[in-house]
């Protein structure tokens, strides 16, 4: 596995642990179907949480909100449709949420939640 | 600030930094150039030590509907970015003007005069600037002008911690042209011109009463020479006229470093084949003041005028009338202000040959009357003096010590100027050349024995009533050299001289 894998995947399990530390409840990790895919979907009181997790070991290529584009939050609506129909689970409120990590080697890992994006 | 031709706008900059994806938006019509400020900003803040926040952050120019140009917000838009940041403090109520270099430097921009006076005006005196705008933003009676070099240095004055920022880099300032126009380097002086007694007096009358001009003469006789020297006879301009004269060349140029008020009155000398923008004023985007406006207060000499694009002429009667030049476009209309002295040279006719007996001249009279005909009616009708120019004898070429150079000359315009303004200042006028008819016909009306040769021409038809009028401002002028209180019939006799010429009639 490359080494960005390997930070990216380190970099979801933080996030699953820090959402969960909030008291949100993780039901799924990286569901994938033929249209993409979802790192994190949980659950928040009566709100479906889709999270989508950014890792960087640095700031030099942009901040990890910065990745997240338009078209990539248009996806991710949709793919969270997908996923409540195939899984039957319905909630009264869906909010679409990012999560940044920034695991700089030798430092603590920096994690930016950022609710509701779109 | 906006600037609409001389006028300016202050425009306010907020700035939001909000909790959704990262991003950068500038709101409020900005233009193109205004809008890739956003990537100088960036730039220049993170090289400053200080960089933006990397959340949302939204700027409005307010007022919202009132499309911005240029790149002179650059770096008003980037106070309000890290001001919203919280970074530093006290920027309400300063009008910032610079554009940033990538390095994190302010640079000059252009019509920084004209944008602090508006600033002034409206109520806002303190001013931020770029180190190069600092002499001329100064030029505004009234403003408290800061400048600075970088932008590290200006957030530290405002407060922010210096521990980041990036103070060790300081440019030089690079080499800038001193500005020309503050002096105009050794003036053409009147004794240099040989003979031309008739002409030399011709062209005091002018300088006196701000009169129009159409020289006509063989090449060579000595018209360039002659209206080169009229901007010396000319009084300096007032506190008044030297702000909207440097107004003006502060938007037609950049990058010139201006200490002082332009005081001596312009001299614009476009060639025949200029365009109707490059006279008038136009361009893509902000209007610029063409050649028209750039001789406000001074002297546009238009020599070969027929040579003239005929609609470059036309464009001239606006400003010839009311004294403004509004250049329309799709954004709006920009008025600059174009009240000038006009003088005019040309050929007798197309080849050239036709003065004095004209023999040697090889044109049709249809040609000649064509060639003068580019000169159009109303045109000729708005010039006061039309003087036919001779070519000097080698006599007048030998006698040149002996002639009246341009102090002396300045000195009798100066003091026929003041009885001018002494008379006329009740009207709330300067010169005789702009006294309408009404007042000229009312209020300073000449008695029957003095317009008898006038009255005379008219009933013949060879005088219109506009040049009639016409005729009696030059007479005042003519008194007023002489230093005589009111105009006789020699003073008005030698005004309707002066007005017709055997060239053009």
């Amino acid at each position: 596995m490359r080494a960005k894998d390997v930070l990216g995947r380190r970099g979801e399990e933080l996030a699953a642990d820090f959402l969960e530390d909030q008291g949100i409840r993780v039901v799924e990790q990286n569901w994938r179907c033929a249209a993409g895919e979802l790192d994190i979907v949980a659950v928040d009181g009566d709100t479906l949480v889709v999270a989508e997790v950014k890792t960087r070991s640095s700031l030099d290529y942009g901040h990890p909100f910065e990745a997240v584009s338009p078209p990539k939050v248009a996806r991710l609506h949709h793919l969270a449709c997908r996923w409540m129909g195939e899984r039957g689970l319905r909630l009264p409120r869906r909010r679409l949420d990012a999560i940044a990590v920034l695991a700089a080697r030798g430092e603590e890992p920096v994690i930016e939640h950022l609710k509701g994006i779109g | 600030m906006a600037l609409n031709g001389l006028e300016g706008r202050v425009i306010e900059v907020e700035a939001d930094i909000g909790n959704t994806l990262p991003g950068f938006v500038i709101l409020g019509l900005p233009d193109a150039a205004l809008s890739e400020s956003r990537e100088r900003i960036r730039a220049c803040a993170s090289n400053s030590g200080i960089p933006l926040s990397r959340r949302k952050i939204t700027v409005n120019l307010f007022p919202a509907s009132l499309p911005k140009r240029g790149s002179g917000f650059d770096l008003a838009i980037a106070v309000a970015a890290i001001a919203a940041n919280g970074e530093i403090r006290g920027t309400e109520r300063v009008v910032f003007l610079a554009e940033l270099g990538l390095d994190g430097r302010l640079r000059p921009v252009r019509g920084v005069l004209p944008a602090v006076a508006a600033a002034v005006r409206a109520g806002h005196s303190r001013v931020v600037v770029a180190r190069g705008n600092a002499a001329e933003a100064s030029l505004v009676p009234g403003a408290e002008v800061s400048s600075y070099r970088t932008f590290a240095r200006l957030v530290l004055d405002f407060g922010a911690d210096p521990k980041e920022l990036n103070l060790d880099f300081d440019p030089a300032e690079p080499e800038q042209r001193r500005d020309a126009a503050g002096s105009m380097g050794p003036e053409p002086d009147l004794a240099d011109v040989a003979g031309q007694h008739e002409a030399r007096f011709a062209l005091e009358v002018a300088a006196a009463g701000a009169h129009h001009m159409l020289m006509v003469g063989p090449p060579g006789a000595g018209k360039t020479m002659l209206a080169e020297r009229l901007p010396g006879l000319l009084p300096p301009l007032d506190d008044e006229a030297a702000l909207e004269v440097t107004s003006i060349h502060s938007l037609a140029t950049q990058g010139e470093v201006r200490t002082e008020l332009i005081r001596q009155p312009p001299f614009e000398n476009p060639h025949h084949t200029a365009t109707c923008a490059a006279i008038v004023g136009g361009g893509a985007g902000l209007p610029r003041p063409g050649a028209a406006s750039r001789a406000h207060r001074g002297v546009l000499f238009l020599d070969e005028a027929p040579e003239y694009e005929r609609r470059v002429l036309d464009a001239l009667r606006q400003p010839l009338e009311h004294g403004k030049l509004v250049i329309h476009r799709a954004g709006g209309a920009a008025s600059y202000p174009s009240r000038f002295q006009l003088l005019l040279a040309a050929n007798p006719c197309p080849c050239g040959k036709a003065s004095g007996k004209g023999l040697e001249c090889s044109c049709t009279p249809l040609a000649r009357r064509r060639y003068f005909g580019r000169l159009s009616g109303p045109l000729l009708d708005r010039v006061d003096i039309q003087l036919g120019v001779q070519k000097i004898s080698r006599l007048d070429l030998d006698s040149q010590g002996e002639n009246e150079d341009t102090v002396t000359v300045r000195d009798r315009v100066r003091q026929a100027r003041q009885a001018q303004l002494e008379r006329l200042g009740r009207f709330g006028l300067e010169t005789n050349s702009m006294v309408p008819g009404k007042i000229l016909r009312g209020g300073l009306r000449l008695d029957r024995a003095s317009t008898r040769i006038l009255d005379a021409a008219m009933d013949r038809g060879s005088l219109s009533a506009r040049g009639y009028d016409r005729v009696l401002r030059l007479a005042w002028t003519l008194a007023d050299l002489a230093g005589d209180a009111t105009p006789g019939g020699d003073h008005v006799g030698l005004a309707l001289a002066l007005r017709t010429s055997e060239a053009t009639t």
